[in-house]
């Protein structure tokens, strides 16, 4: 995991941010999250609240969206809890981005599995499109995080991409991918490969074969 | 009551009591980093693990684990010694091994707690973690790679000081304590941290490698920088006071002080008068003490001499000066220097009579007039207690941060005469209601109202008095005992225009007003009083006299002296002693113990250690009708007495917290 600071809090960028403000949509949004916690436990919103400001960041920059400083103090003020509280929880979980990202947030498991599934190739594919590990490439477009387990391990390797996973991956499929949302258009998230529906047993079961039909009682095999 | 077994012996703790306290009331020592006793639990240090039974077979962390009936708890077994050792080596897993040049080295839970729980070795051969320093402030040096996340300061800075700005940022090895940003920790209660710190991570920026703990001549003390009493211990080297540091007094500061009680000692050094002086021709001269005294002499005052008593005095030099006038014929003195007129015929009306622990269960206070914050910090972490335990809380005056919830009622005391129908309702419904009136409320001439709502509210009850008066003058109270007032305050002692005005360490007094009068100031520091004077007699400050304070709470404490006064300076009560011979008086006492014993038969309270029994309240006078707008006497909470004005950390501190010169900051960068 690439070191993670909160973005230097510069005058240019109060000036840019200071001024932070939910878009109508998200205003209600807000008011929708807030309100499903009781009343005086309004602070249990911080979570969702940072998400939506990011997602609003993202939107107004073209980006998957980070959070600089002013707008941490903006949900703080929002939630009316110390601003400390909340860089407690955006520097806690690593789905916030405390620094500017790209359009496309590329992030790469790198953990035992997917790593013995070729992990490392997926980062080398990564490599040859000129992105390099915690930074942007200079066209905006990729920001490149190598992460640890997602969970998705049946399915190795994988990386998620903003909001989607993308898993069985080859550096041919990845490139596909990557291709895919280059241009603009939305590849099929999941497993890239074509014989998986999702991530049931590459070719057919091996276990438990009787089940795939009908429910079938072992016991008496025991 | 639930009955637990610590090693074989069997005891009955109180209910809701943790494994942990079953244990230390067992005489047990469990080892512990985060676990403390005026903190909230977060069993995050995994120090204290001991074995219970019933429960699972595995050690568990006996300061969150509440005791319960029939527990087996073993804190010698063989699991236990093999978990604190467990738990110890990971903690110095990355900790530095940089205990000779760290300044908690000698005074650090870690290294005795290492010496007495973990093993011998570490058998850690990977490369260790660093953490960059954080900046927090001109009195809290970091040295973060020390710090082994037990968040006590975060849980104080939220809990005690109420000011949320110290957190924890990241996560799991990466870890960082850091305040909001790097910006300076801003409040009154912030170096606190530092005594916090299990390890050397916070350490004191001012008495950053001064000394060892070893080297130090511990002296038990009384704070004077507001009128709170704080306990402190003076750490002294030498004749020079180093460090001061709370002791702890559940009754009085718990185990807290203010910044300006701890870091107003490197004031002491500084400005300091050592030499006598006279006024020749305009201009203050070196002179001898026989030359000072005989140009006091020469004055003729007979009984024409006036005494003020500065904020910091003792109850003993304070006395001294009444005999001395009294052997002169006169009873000018006064306490009071800015010019405050209360009636003292009865003390109970100045009093903080809910006392500082009681004040914790209100359930409804009115605040008139007072600045709690910057007045007596420590009380205003009583404050917050009674809030968090549902207090209401109503303050007229000027608005300040209070740092929990309050109702602002408006900067005029009028407003005493008429209050709000919910002040009235709450106070009123209340089972323990208070009232608080401050420096400003009484100026403002609230006290009479004040008094006033006593009846009314029914402030007073059984086992309760909610009748407070806080003063923020360590001398106050004492020299109202010892009868330091006049009847129209200080304007009694212009009217008189005396020959001769003894200023006992005054510094806040108008002394244009004495335009005739012969000036002799008896202090330890060089600052608007010395300015004024035609004498100086150079007196000994609080750490260099032994001494009695009463506090605002009518507490009679007693301090010891830490060291001897510098130069030519004498303490105070010898001068006052010597002046009696050179005017050819007699005063009655010739040593420290006969003035004690002389001031003890004088006013019997003040021989007791603990609280005064002021009696009861005065009736209030009919129809007080107070009007006015409330103004808070401090200015400056890091400069309000002559030794924090010449303290260059407190000269700082107010610089750069109150006044945001960031130059001091990007100086130590």
């Amino acid at each position: 995991m690439a070191e993670r600071a909160p973005h230097p809090d510069t005058p240019e960028l109060r000036e840019q941010y200071g001024n932070f403000a939910w878009t109508e949509a998200n205003a209600a949004e807000a008011k929708a999250i807030v309100k499903r916690y009781p009343e005086g436990r309004q602070r249990s919103a911080v979570m969702p609240l940072l998400d939506l400001a990011q997602r609003q960041v993202g939107a107004e920059t073209n980006t998957q969206g980070w959070l600089p400083i002013p707008v941490m103090e903006f949900v703080a003020r929002e939630l009316d809890m110390p601003v400390i509280r909340v860089l407690e929880v955006a520097t806690f979980y690593t789905m916030y981005n405390l620094a500017p990202v790209g359009r496309f947030h590329v992030q790469v498991c790198g953990t035992t599995p997917c790593m013995l599934r070729g992990s490392d190739d997926i980062l080398d594919a990564c490599y040859k499109r000129g992105m390099k590990q915690g930074h942007t490439t200079p066209d905006g477009l990729w920001t490149l995080t190598e992460v640890e387990c997602m969970g998705n391990c049946s399915s190795a390797p994988m990386v998620q991409i903003n909001d989607d996973n993308y898993e069985d991956l080859t550096p041919e499929r990845l490139d596909h991918v990557l291709d895919e949302l280059a241009a603009g258009r939305q590849p099929k998230t999941g497993t890239q490969d074509p014989a998986r529906h999702t991530v049931e047993p590459v070719g057919g079961p091996t276990t438990l074969k009787q089940m795939v039909t009908e429910n079938h009682d072992y016991r008496g095999e025991w | 009551m639930p009955k637990v077994t610590v090693d074989g012996q069997e005891i009955e703790v109180p209910n809701g009591a943790t494994v942990l306290q079953a244990c230390e009331l067992a005489g047990k020592e469990i080892p512990r980093f985060c676990y403390h006793e005026r903190l909230s639990i977060a069993g995050n240090c995994r120090m204290c693990l001991v074995e219970v039974k019933p429960g699972p077979p595995k050690p568990q962390a006996s300061c969150a684990l509440p005791a319960a009936e029939g527990q087996e708890i073993r804190t010698d077994s063989e699991m236990v010694k093999k978990a604190r050792e467990g738990v110890m080596e990971f903690l110095l897993i990355n900790h530095p091994l940089d205990c000779p040049i760290c300044d908690q080295g000698g005074e650090c839970d870690l290294q005795d707690q290492a010496i007495a729980y973990g093993r011998g070795a570490s058998r850690y051969h990977e490369n260790k973690r660093a953490v960059t320093e954080k900046y927090m402030g001109p009195l809290i040096k970091t040295i973060m790679t020390r710090c082994i996340h037990c968040t006590r300061c975060v849980r104080f800075s939220e809990e005690i000081a109420g000011v949320d700005e110290i957190g924890a940022l990241y996560r799991g090895e990466h870890m960082q304590i850091t305040t909001y940003l790097e910006h300076a920790a801003k409040h009154e209660l912030s170096a606190n941290v530092i005594d916090l710190c299990p390890v050397g991570a916070l350490t004191s920026r001012p008495y950053a490698f001064e000394a060892r703990p070893w080297e130090l001549k511990k002296t038990l003390g009384i704070d004077v920088s507001d009128a709170m009493g704080s306990n402190i211990r003076i750490d002294s080297r030498g004749r020079e006071v180093l460090r001061v540091l709370p002791r702890i007094n559940d009754d009085v500061n718990e185990e807290w002080i203010s910044d300006k009680a701890r870091y107003q000692v490197d004031g002491l050094v500084r400005q300091r008068l050592d030499k006598v002086f006279v006024r020749k021709a305009g201009k203050l001269e070196r002179a001898s003490w026989d030359e000072a005294f005989g140009a006091i002499a020469r004055a003729k005052a007979g009984s024409s001499v006036a005494a003020v008593a500065g904020d910091m005095l003792d109850c003993e030099t304070m006395f001294a000066a009444k005999k001395l006038l009294g052997a002169l014929g006169s009873t000018l003195v006064e306490s009071r220097q800015t010019g405050m007129d209360y009636p003292t015929g009865n003390l109970a009306a100045v009093n903080f009579n809910s006392t500082f622990a009681g004040i914790e269960e209100a359930d409804a206070i009115l605040i008139v007039g007072s600045m709690v914050r910057w007045e007596a910090p420590l009380l205003h972490v009583r404050l917050r207690k009674a809030v968090k335990r549902g207090a209401r809380v109503f303050i007229v005056g000027p608005h300040w941060e209070t740092t929990f919830p309050a109702e602002w009622l408006g900067d005029d005391v009028a407003v005493l005469g008429k209050l709000p129908k919910n002040v009235g309702e709450a106070m009123g419904k209340a089972s323990k209601p208070a009232v608080i009136v401050g420096g400003g409320g009484i100026a403002a001439g609230a006290l009479e109202a004040a008094l006033g709502l006593v009846g009314e509210w029914n402030l007073v009850r059984d086992g309760w008095n909610g009748f407070n008066v806080l003063h923020f003058s360590a001398a106050r109270m004492g020299a109202l005992m010892l009868g330091f007032a006049q009847k129209s305050g200080i304007v009694d002692l212009v009217n008189a225009k005396p020959k001769v005005l003894l200023a006992l360490g005054a510094d806040e007094v108008d002394f244009r007003r004495f335009p005739d009068a012969l000036k002799v100031y008896v202090g330890h520091h060089g600052d608007k009083g010395a300015h004024a004077a035609d004498i100086i007699l150079p007196g000994a400050a609080y750490t260099e006299k032994a001494g009695t304070y009463v506090s605002t709470e009518g507490r009679v404490q007693f301090a010891d002296k830490a060291v001897f006064a510098p130069g030519d300076a004498r303490e105070d009560w010898t001068i006052l002693r010597a002046l009696a011979d050179a005017l050819g008086v007699s005063v009655g006492f010739d040593s420290f113990d006969e003035l004690r014993a002389a001031m003890i038969a004088e006013v019997p309270a003040l021989g007791v250690e603990g609280l005064v029994n002021f009696g009861a309240l005065p009736k209030p006078g009919k129809g007080a009708k107070p009007k006015g707008t409330i103004g808070y006497p401090i200015k400056d909470f890091y400069l309000t007495n002559p030794i924090a004005r010449a303290s260059l950390t407190m000269q700082r501190c107010s610089a750069e917290l109150l006044h945001g010169d960031d130059s001091f900051a990007e100086a130590a960068e």
